[in-house]
């Protein structure tokens, strides 16, 4: 019997463990919700890529799903709950409305969730396909994996400044 | 029906009563802003009027003519199955009227909407707060002479950062 060995940086395979478990707090607003709802029925089961859990409290999600219209309004709210989040975290935009506020051109629609919280991937459509939102989930877990995610770049950068001084 | 009660208002308050004409079914007033309270409250308790349901209450802006405002008072009565849209035509630069929502509860809320979004002023409310923007909000929305993309953010991310 040989020695069967595998190396590996920690940090790969933390990221090889987040981007399977990713814990996703809906921020549902609009009509989008439905479409999250198919997404996370067991038709399209969204559990083969370890994100089946929707967590209702921030302080337990890493991947926040900005889904649906936000308004002028709700921007304060929705920068507090992506700040309760627990780093690392990742935001996906789910639909136009999230992307870049879809066909709403007016007083008080906000112009896409990232002009508030950094956004690491947008789906677009009004709705989106739930293959699309699935597509996304790939990408995302691709990103984690290379830790190029906001949040890691972020904390990646932090360190580096704090080695240099 | 509804001509009824146009003849019996042109009838009672005479001079007040601007003109009266029916839209698509509905039997329109458009009545003195000074006299809307009245005329409201009778045909709240006459009994031959008896409108008991505040349906809505909105706002017009024909921006350009004068007066500017046409604010509507929808009325509805279950009890003789019969409505009457009051209309009040108020000028750009003092658009005030006396608030409804004492005598029917339910416009509350829909004069704080009409408030809100084209700045008329409804004497009497009581508790006339925006009711959809945020108080940091400035100007009317709904107003024409709103620019269609103007935004008022309540925060912004920091860009320089990420
Ligand atoms: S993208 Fe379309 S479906 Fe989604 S919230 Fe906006 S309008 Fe509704």
């Amino acid at each position: 019997m040989g020695l069967e060995l595998t190396t590996t940086r920690i940090e790969d395979a933390a990221n090889w463990a987040r981007k399977f478990s990713f814990f996703s707090y809906p921020f549902v607003t609009a009509c989008c919700g439905m479409e999250y709802m198919s997404v996370t029925s067991p038709k399209y089961d969204i559990a083969r890529f370890g994100a089946e859990f929707p967590r209702f409290s921030p302080r337990q999600s890493d991947l926040m799903m900005v889904v649906g219209t936000i308004t002028e309004r709700q921007g304060p709210v929705l920068k507090r709950i992506y700040d309760q989040m627990a780093e690392p975290k990742w935001a996906l935009a789910f639909g136009v409305c999230a992307s870049t506020g879809g066909f709403y051109q007016n007083y008080s629609t906000m112009p896409g969730a990232d002009q508030v919280i950094p956004i690491d991937v947008y789906v677009p459509g009004c709705p989106p396909r739930p293959e699309q939102v699935l597509d996304a989930i790939i990408l995302l877990q691709n990103r984690v994996q290379e830790a190029r995610g906001h949040s890691q770049v972020r904390d990646k950068r932090a360190k580096l400044a704090a080695e240099s001084g | 029906m509804s001509e009824q009660v146009l003849a019996t208002l042109e009838k009672k308050f005479g001079e007040a009563i601007a003109s009266t004409h029916i839209e698509l079914g509905d039997a329109c007033a458009v009545v003195d802003p000074q006299k809307l309270l009245e005329i409201a409250t009778f045909l709240r308790d006459d009994p031959a009027m008896a409108f008991d349901v505040p349906v809505f209450c909105t706002c017009n802006d024909r921006l350009g003519e004068e007066p500017r405002f046409e604010v509507f008072y929808a009325l509805l009565s279950l009890e003789h199955k019969h409505r009457i849209r009051l209309i009040c035509r108020l000028p750009e630069d003092k658009p005030e009227i006396q608030s409804l929502s004492g005598l029917w509860k339910g416009f509350g809320w829909l004069e704080r909407e009409t408030y809100d979004m084209y700045g008329i002023h409804f004497e009497g409310h009581g508790d006339l707060r925006r009711l959809y923007m945020y108080d940091e909000f400035e100007g009317y929305p709904l107003r024409k002479d709103y620019p269609k993309d103007k935004r008022q953010p309540l925060v912004r991310r920091d860009f320089s950062s990420t």
